[in-house]
């Protein structure tokens, strides 16, 4: 007895389990990786277009800037943020930095949706308004 | 080999590898090859390796039927019989195969042996069954998460896998959620390994191939949590090289963080060394003799594939060739 069948089932089952992803994605183009879009009237406004800190900081870092601006604040009662060029931010999510990217749809999610995070601060925190919005 | 060896052989193999794609990424610039090249041949080296040892496996004959009984038999009508854990049919064999690959019903029966004053006792220890089913859950949880870098859309399935998984939110770390699988991965590992260090029993067995994927499987689960919860590496730029590569047009994103390049070497030594490792068990489980089989010997006959073709002569055509002589000698016959 071999139960030669058997064995081709399963390794039929083995392969589309193990090339799972890539049978997900066949025909399909790779997305283009996102372009978060700078464009908003406050940043439009700006003679240096520079974020808080430097911009290859800010991408990879931003989540762990804005956990300290949340702890300085809410625990420390620390409200002002000296950047690292010493400039004086205002520690707010909403105030600050989606003043700036008041186009939170166009921003933050772009990045967002790529890799699949939905942070939860907006649970509480205001998002900007935008058109298409209510 | 030496316990001591064992360990430290071990321990310093994985040491080398960080080491090697540490140097290779951030001296030598080697990111193709360690973003690119390394990772597509380990894959092709698993899917091979794999079927090679399926293949292999199924080429074994299985003369006769010899799963483990562990309960009542099928017997007369009125004896109640235990039908998963002595199946008679396909089905108990299906349904025990479950048991065992979802739940890993055989280790559950794990039992300690110790001498308690003068009396041989044996005391259910059920401390390895929770630390594997931890393991091999957490595992598999964390696989399906990662989906989220390999696929576009991400499906609804693997986000609320993700939800659900990040329940808890941690305020000192680089991250706002934590993933319990990831806890539960690092204490699960380091448990199994400590088992293997701590109880001389088992330190006696064990061999490099017991403490190297441990250690291996560590090292991926203490890489990725630094990423995640320390030096954080750039998600999107890591997303865009794994999309390239599922989708054969591989490239490298600028700026990642050597730290991704040591997990994925990590991973690609993980699914190289797979195949020829006591890991394919993933495998192998499901061809397991003493557990997939029926046990129906005595209802069904089952022929041994390799006995040569025996020649046979049956009572019937000894009659048929001798009954006029065995009528004559006075022997009486069957059919007259
Ligand atoms: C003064 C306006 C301003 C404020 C306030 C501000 N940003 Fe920015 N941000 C910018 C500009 C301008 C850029 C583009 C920088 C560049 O291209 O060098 C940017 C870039 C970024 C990027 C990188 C985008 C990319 O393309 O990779 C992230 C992430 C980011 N900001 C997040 C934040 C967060 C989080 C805050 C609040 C802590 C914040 N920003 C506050 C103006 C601002
Ligand atoms: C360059 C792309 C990019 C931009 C722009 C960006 N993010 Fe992020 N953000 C990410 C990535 C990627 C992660 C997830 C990192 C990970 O998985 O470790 C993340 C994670 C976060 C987290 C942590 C969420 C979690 O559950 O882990 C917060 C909070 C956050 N971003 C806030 C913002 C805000 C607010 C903005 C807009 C002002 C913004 N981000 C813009 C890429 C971006
Ligand atoms: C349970 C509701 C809730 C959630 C969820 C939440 N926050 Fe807050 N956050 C608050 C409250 C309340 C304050 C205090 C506001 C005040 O005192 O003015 C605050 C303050 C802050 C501040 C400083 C003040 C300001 O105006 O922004 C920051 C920064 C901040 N939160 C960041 C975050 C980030 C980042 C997340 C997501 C990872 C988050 N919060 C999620 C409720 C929340
Ligand atoms: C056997 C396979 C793998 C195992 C066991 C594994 C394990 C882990 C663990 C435990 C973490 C910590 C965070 C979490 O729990 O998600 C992690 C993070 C991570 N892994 Fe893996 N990994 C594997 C394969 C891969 C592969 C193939 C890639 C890349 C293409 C990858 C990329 C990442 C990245 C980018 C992170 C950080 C995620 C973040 O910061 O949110 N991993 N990995």
């Amino acid at each position: 007895m071999y139960d030669g069948w058997k064995i081709i089932i399963g390794i039929i089952i083995f392969l589309g389990i193990a090339t799972f992803p890539i049978l997900y994605d066949l025909g399909k183009a790779a997305p283009p990786p996102p372009e978060p879009k700078i464009d908003t009237p406050e940043i439009k406004k700006m003679v240096e277009k520079k974020c808080v800190e430097p911009k290859s900081l800010m991408k990879i870092e931003h989540m762990v800037m804005l956990k300290d601006w949340r702890d300085w604040y809410v625990r420390e009662g620390r409200s002002i943020y000296i950047a690292a060029d010493g400039k004086q931010y205002n520690i707010s999510l909403s105030n600050t930095c989606m003043k700036c990217h008041s186009n939170k749809k166009d921003f933050c999610d772009k990045c967002h949706n790529y890799a699949a995070v939905v942070p939860y601060c907006w649970d509480c925190h205001i998002e900007p308004k935008e058109e298409g919005q209510l | 080999m030496s316990f001591g060896l064992s360990l430290w052989l071990s321990f310093f193999a994985v040491a080398v590898l960080v080491l090697v794609a540490l140097f290779g990424v951030e001296a030598a610039h080697l990111n193709y090859l360690f973003g690119v090249i390394i990772p597509y041949a380990a894959f092709a080296i698993f899917i091979v390796g794999i079927i090679y040892r399926f293949l292999k496996w199924a080429a074994r004959p299985v003369p006769f039927r010899i799963p483990t009984t562990a309960g009542q038999g099928k017997s007369l009508p009125w004896i109640k019989q235990n039908k998963i854990d002595n199946p008679s049919t396909a089905l108990g064999a299906f349904v025990r195969m479950i048991f065992e690959v979802l739940l890993f019903r055989s280790l559950f029966r794990n039992t300690r042996t110790e001498l308690r004053g003068p009396i041989l006792s044996y005391a259910s220890a059920k401390w390895l069954w929770i630390a594997a089913l931890a393991f091999h859950y957490s595992f598999l949880i964390i696989l399906i998460r990662h989906l989220r870098l390999f696929i576009e859309p991400v499906p609804f399935l693997v986000k609320t896998v993700e939800k659900l998984d990040s329940f808890f939110q941690i305020h000192l770390l680089g991250a706002p959620l934590l993933y319990i699988t990831n806890v539960a991965l690092l204490a699960a590992v380091t448990y199994l390994l400590l088992r293997r260090v701590v109880i001389p029993t088992l330190r006696y067995i064990s061999l490099p191939a017991d403490y190297f994927p441990l250690f291996l499987i560590l090292s991926i689960g203490i890489t990725g949590a630094l990423m995640r919860y320390f030096y954080k590496v750039n998600v999107v730029g890591i997303k865009e090289l794994a999309m390239g590569l599922i989708n054969f047009s591989p490239k490298i994103p600028e700026g990642i963080g050597v730290l991704f390049y040591i997990h994925l070497f990590l991973v690609s030594t993980l699914f190289a060394y797979f195949p020829f490792s006591k890991l394919t068990h993933m495998v192998g489980v499901f061809l397991s003799p003493t557990r997939n089989l029926a046990n129906n010997n005595r209802a069904v006959r089952h022929v041994n594939p390799w006995n040569y073709p025996v020649k046979v002569h049956t009572y019937e055509e000894y009659e048929d060739e001798f009954r006029e002589f065995m009528k004559d000698a006075g022997i009486p016959v069957e059919k007259e």
